[in-house]
């Protein structure tokens, strides 16, 4: 990928600088030009060899682990065993079918849950809405571990171990704070007017809601959902805390236990394992890449 | 017109849930676990009173000292590494691959999406020592170094998750403060440059000064998001060698789930709440500080 990625800067630095000291002082440009492909070469090979190696080592056997060197290509460019037994010895499949039912659903109730409480709090009004917005804002500070141990009681007494609720629960009630305020952020920049105008013709609130005000933000949601889906689909503490049988662990303590699974000792299946994780979080990012970095860097008050 | 906005039915009933969620799920168990604290025992086993004998253990306790002493030697050392290393990149994008500065930027940022795990997962095989050697002993064999057993010792094992850390990070914080960059204005730059100043000294005098702000937001996050560190050590060293590795996060985990002692466990969340909140805190103020002298 590196090599498809230098001619692209290289053309740019080739041009001249608007300042013109470029081409006064030629043999420096020369130099500069040089030095700072060769930094860009060196920051894009520190990013990609490990994902490369990582591919690499996933259609590797044991055998070649053992006798090849480190750096070696794979003998046979089709050896997808470790990907098959990653999915059914290694359970991946069940695993990722647990992330995906518990991450889905609490994906969809916080994003409904914080557009309408982000709809109530900005554009409706009424007294003490500020308070409220910022006893939301209040959650963001607070870690994760904090909550920990009274979620466990309370899921313990109400009967929900054995089964995702608790997952689906916490990350609903987690993704709220952030969701919330930045919906609120969102609808306040959208003309009052607007929601004005919708009254005079009669609309109700909830009809406004619905017909209005979501539309209204649907860019921003899908931004916020991004955030929020690569929050929840990474997340280990919540799922290592309330997961208890094999048959419930999401992708993220599964993939943890490979370790114990396969030991250190297969390199494949869990090279293979690691490969197919980062291949899901690549094709979302390939696709939205511009988007997903706006939403992080916005949505990272969370960190 | 205000009769419609202003219905506080309709507001209750949009709020509702959200607000039930986020009270039964946040702030309830904040004030629950500030009681555990003062209780011994788990919901298995029962609990009984303990008045203050959590703290005056936490205060005493070794362990709970070494766990405090790594997880802020690890948030600062990131820190400052990941924030180092972000500003860097974000001068490299702004000033020398300018507008061809996008794939490089989309590149740099991906390891942020990946799951921790996973990355955690790939480091442990690159720094591999035995029965194979990994890429990264590989390639200081070539330099002529002889291999390094990583995981060994708890300074080595540091230095791995430090690594760690800034490749999944740089990218993060390269995107934030190039967004701070951006926003210098072109003619304060410029009559910088016609002043004379170039390179480094345009970087110190110029630039450095303008995007303090940014900068100082870098900051709290890397800080915040580091002293909660807990999936990379989870994943990488499990908290090893012996509990070399072992952040806050994790003794409080260990102590809870595989010990249950919830009023301990609880002590210690309490524990790193506060260096949080004392962190951000100390930092924000010096950070108005520092902007009202400049």
């Amino acid at each position: 990928m590196s090599t498809l990625t230098v001619p692209h800067s290289r053309a740019d630095l080739r041009t001249p600088s608007p300042t013109g000291k470029r081409r006064r002082r030629p043999v420096r440009a020369t130099v500069q030009k040089v030095l700072t492909t060769a930094i860009t070469v060196v920051v894009l090979a520190v990013v990609v060899v490990p994902l490369i190696w990582l591919f690499l080592g996933s259609l590797k056997t044991q055998a070649e682990f053992l006798d090849n060197p480190a750096f070696a290509l794979p003998e046979n460019w089709l050896n997808f065993e470790n990907y098959s037994r990653a999915i059914t010895e290694g359970n991946l499949g069940q695993y990722a079918r647990n992330s995906v039912l518990a991450v889905f659903p609490s994906l969809f109730l916080t994003l409904l849950f914080g557009v309408a409480a982000g709809f109530a709090l900005e554009v409706m009004v009424w007294k003490g809405r500020s308070t409220v917005l910022l006893l939301f804002l209040a959650g963001i500070m607070v870690p994760g571990q904090m909550i920990l141990l009274p979620l466990f009681t309370m899921y313990f007494r109400a009967g929900l171990t054995g089964s995702l609720w608790p997952l689906v629960i916490t990350y609903t009630a987690i993704g709220l704070p952030l969701t919330t305020f930045m919906m609120a952020t969102f609808f306040r920049s959208v003309p009052r007017e607007l929601f004005e105008a919708a009254t005079l013709d009669g609309a109700s609130v909830i009809r406004m809601f619905f017909s209005i005000g979501i539309p209204l933000v649907s860019n921003a949601l899908f931004t916020v959902a991004l955030v929020q889906f690569f929050f929840i689909w990474n997340d280990l503490l919540i799922a290592m805390t309330f997961t208890n049988s094999d048959e419930l662990r999401t992708i993220q303590v599964g993939l943890l236990n490979f370790r114990g699974q396969f030991g250190q000792i297969e390199y494949g299946p869990t090279l293979a394992a690691v490969c197919l994780n980062v291949l899901g979080t690549l094709l979302i990012y390939l696709f939205l890449n511009q988007r997903v970095m706006k939403g992080l860097t916005a949505g990272s008050v969370k960190g | 017109m205000k009769n419609v906005l202003g219905d506080r039915r309709t507001a209750a009933l949009l709020l509702a849930p959200a607000l039930t969620v986020y009270s039964l799920i946040i702030l309830i168990p904040v004030f629950w676990s500030l009681g555990y604290t003062l209780f011994e025992g788990n919901p298995i086993t029962g609990f009984s009173w303990a008045g203050l004998a959590n703290f005056e253990k936490l205060w005493a306790d070794e362990a709970t000292r070494d766990a405090l002493w790594f997880t802020v030697r690890f948030a600062l050392v990131t820190t400052i590494v990941q924030v180092l290393l972000g500003y860097l990149l974000a001068l490299l994008y702004v000033f020398v691959l300018r507008r061809a500065s996008s794939l490089v930027r989309t590149l740099v940022f991906f390891p942020v999406v990946l799951p921790t795990v996973a990355v955690a997962l790939l480091f442990q095989q690159l720094f591999e020592y035995a029965p194979r050697t990994g890429p990264v002993n590989a390639l200081l064999n070539v330099v002529g170094i002889e291999s390094i057993d990583w995981f060994s010792t708890g300074s080595s094992a540091f230095w791995v998750l430090i690594i760690m850390e800034a490749w999944r990070s740089m990218g993060f914080y390269a995107v934030l403060l190039y967004a701070g960059l951006v926003d210098i204005p072109e003619e304060t730059l410029e009559s910088a440059r016609l002043d004379g100043a170039s390179g480094a000294r345009l970087v110190r005098h110029i630039v450095v000064p303008l995007s303090l702000p940014v900068l100082f937001s870098s900051l709290i996050f890397s800080i915040n998001g580091t002293l909660k560190v807990f999936d990379s050590v989870v994943a990488l060293t499990s908290g090893g060698p012996g509990s070399q590795t072992t952040p806050l996060t994790l003794y409080m985990f260990q102590t809870s789930f595989s010990y249950g002692q919830y009023g301990f466990g609880s002590s210690i969340a309490l524990l790193l709440t506060m260096v949080c909140l004392i962190v951000t805190v100390g930092i924000f103020r010096s950070s108005r500080r520092d902007l009202t002298r400049g």
